[in-house]
């Protein structure tokens, strides 16, 4: 994961509330198979009319969501947090964030600063006047700077400290690997082990096949 | 210091203690793995450069999206078949043990653990599927994960752990004849709530859960999670070390005396202090099912639909009227007068030999309702070799259902196997949510006894309702815990 300790980036005025995980990322791609690649997927239900913020030239480019309140409500899915990070965010600034979406963030890189709202409505304004304006987000001094606007956000020293170290959750458990070594040393033997492989003797499967209806019998 | 069960299995497995409110780390000594959520947890692997830590302590199957017809032909769904081959190409690429489509220990992953002998007692035991609580039966610390902590899990073989509460749950008394272990828990979660076990990890205890077998246990404990519960345990004893001894990963000689000599501790001790406690009396049960939309909206087979109006708690009655909405259903209406158009035997909760043989001792001999679908299911491929050896499979088939090969299949439709919009099952599942068993389709959850005899009737019914022989509840005599092994 990689270090966070500034960043300078385009802000995105997002004036919603509730933005849920469903509209950040639609369910249908959820079946995916890879953890990259979500960057089409973000907010898609929205990309399709051209007014939407993404759309217009001024924010394409943008790293730094500001957000209205309750930011990532909904469904767990930490695809959310994958299609914000694809698009090439860095932050999301908002008044509010739900539980599940701000942990999600925080071991994916992706800062979520919490702000107070009148702050955020600052930034906004700014945003909307000059469109394409950057926003610095300094998370060593837990500041937000957006043209003559600089404003604090609180972020849990937890997070603050492994974003700024760039250690995902792997990361910081490998820090112990020595614990976890001896801990396997110890363990009884009869903890069972799935290799060498052990079972019955392999039998044949049968493949069934549809059973052909007739008459009354034909419901499906 | 006094324990209890879960305690005792956590405390066991903490590599390293976490100070300042951070987390436990604990070490995992099982971890399952199936297509759906496993993906992206390798491919994270995959772009840090890490390998699978502990192969030898993993185990994958194929079972969410295959289909249970045709299997030796491609698989015609193409995010299906994707998912199936990324498994494939995952699981040889880090060298992790796979049972695929065809292979006789091919099913679902709740079933696999426990019928090549690797769910034992003390274990944790962890799967991107929120059911692994059904491991909890053997005693084992068993729960759900998301898909960036099996990644962590493939990576470190271990997972940073908030405590839990514990909340003990007594079942007195014998269940009454036509009931089973999945009354008892729809009545528990009837009871406490879909919500009601949110951050514990319940312990089922009493002389009813000691009455019953290894597959009846299974039961319970699959549906902890739908009670809203991190995990469900049940404290290992003979009926646990019965059905373990002699499966092909099953410890053996001074292994398995060790083991055995430890897994008697795992109980909770007399003066063990629980967060919470519920008292249930099992004679009291009658066959339940659900009306609703979530597994917490059932009620006795006697009962009525409910009507919104007379219920007090307004979210309640708000919950109650969206569901019977979406149900289709009239407040009022007797329950066994709900017809149903497909009965649904199987899945990770009711697909086990067991539950097998209990609906073909009620449906031998008889046909069917012209106008239902039965649909027959068993968990594994193993379940369904031993359900043939036994003829259970010509049963069913002069029954006029069908008999599928082993997956989740119809318990949430990732597969063809789904409901129509509108159309209504009797389903031996877990969860009735709107549009699980397919986009539209409506689903009462019921014991496989109920199934059985609502295949029969063509609407809701109880083994009782059928005028004949009263079929004997789970832990009867008749119910050969073993039999799974027996065509070896
Ligand atoms: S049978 Fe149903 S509940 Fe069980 S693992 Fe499969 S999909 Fe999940």
């Amino acid at each position: 994961m990689e270090k966070f300790s500034q960043h300078t980036g385009v802000g995105v005025p997002l004036r919603r509330s509730n933005v849920d995980t469903d509209q950040i990322i639609p369910a249908v791609y959820l079946k995916r198979v890879t953890r990259t690649g979500f960057e089409d997927a973000l907010f898609a239900a929205w990309r399709g009319d051209p007014e939407f913020i993404l759309n217009q030239d001024a924010y394409k480019a943008g790293s730094v969501l500001v957000a209205g309140p309750d930011f990532g409500t909904g469904s767990s899915r930490e695809h959310a947090v994958w299609a914000l990070k694809d698009y090439g965010f860095r932050a999301v600034l908002s008044a509010r964030f739900a539980d599940i979406f701000r942990g999600n963030s925080g071991k994916q890189g992706l800062l979520a600063a919490q702000l107070a709202q009148e702050d955020i409505e600052l930034i906004w304004k700014v945003l909307e006047t000059v469109p394409g304006t950057e926003v610095t987000v300094d998370l060593a001094a837990k500041l937000v700077h957006c043209a003559d606007v600089t404003v604090p956000f609180q972020v849990d020293d937890y997070t603050r400290w492994r974003l700024m170290e760039g250690l995902d959750d792997i990361g910081l458990t490998l820090q112990h690997e020595a614990e976890i070594t001896a801990f396997e040393a110890s363990r009884e033997a009869w903890r069972p082990r799935t290799l060498p492989a052990k079972h019955l003797p392999p039998v044949e499967i049968v493949a069934a096949r549809p059973v052909v209806r007739t008459g009354d019998d034909a419901l499906v | 210091m006094a324990g209890t069960l879960a305690e005792k299995v956590w405390d066991a497995h903490i590599v390293r203690r976490g100070t300042d409110g951070a987390p436990d780390l604990l070490y995992i000594d099982l971890h399952l793995v199936h297509e759906v959520t496993s993906p992206q947890a390798f491919e994270g692997l995959r772009l840090a450069g890490r390998p699978v830590r502990r192969p030898d302590l993993t185990i994958a199957t194929e079972d969410h999206n295959t289909p249970t017809l045709d299997i030796d032909r491609p698989i015609a769904d193409l995010t299906s078949r994707t998912q199936i081959q990324t498994l494939r190409n995952n699981a040889a690429e880090f060298g992790v043990r796979l049972h695929s489509l065809g292979d006789a220990d091919q099913g679902i992953v709740h079933q696999v653990g426990p019928q090549l002998g690797l769910t034992m007692p003390g274990l944790t035991v962890v799967c991107g599927d929120s059911h692994t609580s059904t491991h909890g039966a053997f005693g084992a610390l068993a729960f759900g994960i998301g898909t960036s902590e099996v990644e962590h899990v493939l990576a470190t073989q271990t997972l940073p752990l908030a405590p839990f509460k514990t909340m003990a749950i007594t079942v007195d008394g014998t269940l009454p004849p036509g009931t089973t272990s999945k009354d008892i828990i729809l009545a528990i979660i009837a009871k406490i709530g879909t919500g009601g076990g949110q951050g514990y990890v319940l312990e089922y205890r009493g002389e009813a859960i000691r009455a019953l077998s290894m597959e009846a246990r299974m039961t319970i404990c699959n549906m902890s999670i739908e009670a809203g519960a991190r995990a469900g345990m049940i404290a290992p004893d003979e009926t646990t070390f019965e059905y373990l001894k002699g499966r092909p990963h099953a410890p053996e000689g001074a292994d398995w005396d060790a083991a055995v000599d430890y897994w008697r501790t795992l109980r909770s001790d007399d003066d063990a202090v629980f967060d919470a406690e519920v008292v249930l009396e099992a004679s009291d049960l009658e066959p339940f099912v659900t009306w609703g939309t979530n597994p917490g909206q059932g009620l006795p087979l006697s009962a009525r639909v409910p009507v919104p109006a007379e219920i007090a708690d307004e979210n309640e009655r708000v919950a109650a009227e969206r569901a019977l909405e979406y149900m289709g259903l009239e407040p009022g209406t007797p329950l066994r007068d709900i017809p149903v158009d497909t009965v649904f035997i199987g899945s990770c909760t009711n697909g086990r030999i067991e539950d097998l043989r209990s609906v073909a001792k009620v449906v031998q001999g008889r046909r069917k309702a012209e106008s239902v679908r039965v649909l027959v299911v068993p968990s594994s491929a193993r379940v369904r070799l031993q359900a043939e050896a036994e003829g259970l499979d010509k049963i069913f088939l002069d029954f006029g259902a069908e008999w599928r090969n082993a997956g989740c299949s119809m318990c949430l439709g990732m597969n063809p196997d789904q409901l129509a919009p509108g159309e209504r099952s009797a389903s031996t599942s877990n969860r009735n949510f709107e549009g699980r068993q397919g986009k539209g389709g409506r689903t009462h959850l019921v014991s496989p006894l109920v199934a059985a005899a609502t295949a029969i009737r063509g609407t809701l019914s109880s083994v009782a309702d059928l005028g004949a022989d009263v079929v004997p509840p789970d832990g009867s005599p008749l119910t050969d815990v073993r039999g799974d092994l027996q065509h070896a």
